[in-house]
């Protein structure tokens, strides 16, 4: 591993699967859901999340020695506040039509429990290099199942990814069209990401079956 | 009058915080094992949504937007604060819920007994943030409709929850799939209530949509038969629970 050893690789490589922070920990599912109907938004969320998590985690994480334990649900809030303002601004800059898309849900970012719940449960306990890795495993763990919401999702519902049109075009009839194909509106509303998360996590548990929960 | 009664009932059941914009899922699966629970939590979300909402408002209104502190005098009339919205308003929340904590427990200890447990984790729900943030993306008019948008969407919360916790009482007793039991089951159920709701969408779109309104009202009648067997259903195990 060279840089890892064995330990730090498991902070990055366990939130990817068995501890996953949606489908194992019910973490953060208030922005994963409402966001993924394409793929692009899906991506720059996940990559918002793991900026404000990494960091986060690492400032929480220096300063847990002089956090009185009172008010430290108040300090953790001013510094995710801090961090997703600053994800805000930069995307209003550079990316005013995806900023647009995703509207409130990047402020909402704040409120994600995945980042309160990794500071109360990993930062405020162990060190900055351990924290800033934790941060990158979680949020690659939360990334991961939203690019696959996003993947299915704008697959089957627009037949396009990333807005390139991967199945022929819908109105002059080529690909996939041209064989009687349609875009299933379905997966474009809301409740879909629901039902798509469902059917992720019972593939999960069907393949590792140490997970399923008593009823 | 009128858009007050559109703003409620467009905020129970048309873009209700659960099932069209996923606010306040997590402790929405967390805390929805049990109808009595899931009733304290509601209410304190309506509660926590009524104050922090007009509260925000005014924030928004004086201090934050552009042009907000003009009030102070016409040389600030340029400054556009809205880039503090999130800090303010989460301080605020936060704040806020800590002070209704303390009031609650020196005034009411039945209440606070209640609801004292689900306090601090509605500091952190997102649906109480989100609240202020779709209130200010929407931009609501007035300190009224304000306080009406954060009853109704907090009423619609409370729908949602008592809903799932409901079902999920009684599906304790059905053979669900092994590895869908718990979490997974849960999503799916949502996602199909979620459906439901869509449905409300034609509710007021009225004179707007005339070749398709008739489709939407059957669909609508279909839709509330449903909603309605589904709470007498809750009634129904709420009381149970009352009698025991």
């Amino acid at each position: 591993m060279g840089l890892l050893t064995k330990k730090d690789a498991g902070l990055i490589l366990d939130p990817l699967a068995d501890n996953n922070p949606i489908t194992i920990q019910v973490l953060g599912i208030c922005s994963a859901l409402a966001i993924t109907a394409e793929l692009k938004a899906s991506i720059v969320m996940a990559v918002s999340v793991m900026f404000v998590l990494a960091m986060g985690n690492v400032v929480i994480s220096l300063m847990r020695n002089i956090i009185p334990s009172k008010i430290r649900i108040i300090v953790q809030l001013v510094v995710v506040a801090t961090l997703v303002i600053i994800v805000d601004q930069v995307l209003k800059a550079f990316a005013y039509e995806l900023s647009k898309t995703l509207s409130v849900f990047v402020g909402l970012i704040i409120t994600n429990c995945i980042i309160m719940g990794r500071f109360e449960a990993f930062a405020l306990a162990n060190g900055p290099y351990k924290s800033f890795l934790d941060g990158i495993g979680n949020s690659l763990g939360y990334g991961i199942i939203l690019v696959i919401i996003g993947f299915f999702r704008e697959l089957l519902g627009s037949g396009t990814l990333l807005g390139f049109k991967v199945l022929g075009d819908p109105i002059e009839k080529t690909g996939l069209y041209s064989i009687g194909y349609e875009n299933n509106g379905f997966m474009i509303i809301p409740p879909a990401a629901l039902i798509v998360v469902g059917i992720i996590i019972w593939v999960q548990r069907s393949r590792n079956p140490s997970l399923i929960e008593e009823n | 009058m009128l858009e007050h009664i559109e703003l409620f009932f467009r905020s129970i059941f048309i873009d209700n915080m659960v099932f069209a914009v996923f606010l306040g899922m997590c402790s929405y699966l967390a805390v929805s094992k049990k109808v009595a629970t899931a009733v304290g939590l509601g209410a304190a979300v309506i509660f926590v949504l009524a104050v922090t909402v007009p509260l925000n408002w005014l924030l928004d209104q004086y201090l934050l937007r552009d042009g907000a502190l003009v009030w102070l005098g016409p040389e600030y009339a340029d400054y556009n604060l809205s880039f503090l919205s999130f800090i303010l308003f989460i301080a605020t929340i936060a704040t806020m819920v800590q002070l209704v904590e303390i009031v609650v427990e020196k005034f009411s200890p039945s209440l606070y007994n209640q609801l004292g447990i689900f306090l601090p984790l509605i500091a952190v729900n997102c649906a109480i943030l989100g609240g202020s943030l779709f209130m200010q993306s929407r931009d609501i008019q007035t300190l009224g409709l304000a306080f009406n948008y954060g009853i109704s969407s907090g009423i619609g919360w409370f729908l949602a929850i008592l809903a799932i916790a409901a079902i999920r009482e009684k599906i304790r007793y059905s053979n669900v799939p092994a590895p869908l039991r718990g979490l997974g089951i849960t999503f799916i159920i949502t996602g199909l209530m979620g459906i439901g709701f869509q449905s409300f969408g034609g509710m007021l779109t009225g004179g707007d949509e005339a070749p398709a309104e008739e489709a939407v009202k059957t669909a609508q009648k279909i839709e509330e038969g449903k909603i309605n067997k589904e709470m007498d259903e809750n009634e129904v195990s709420y009381n149970d629970i009352l009698n025991k």
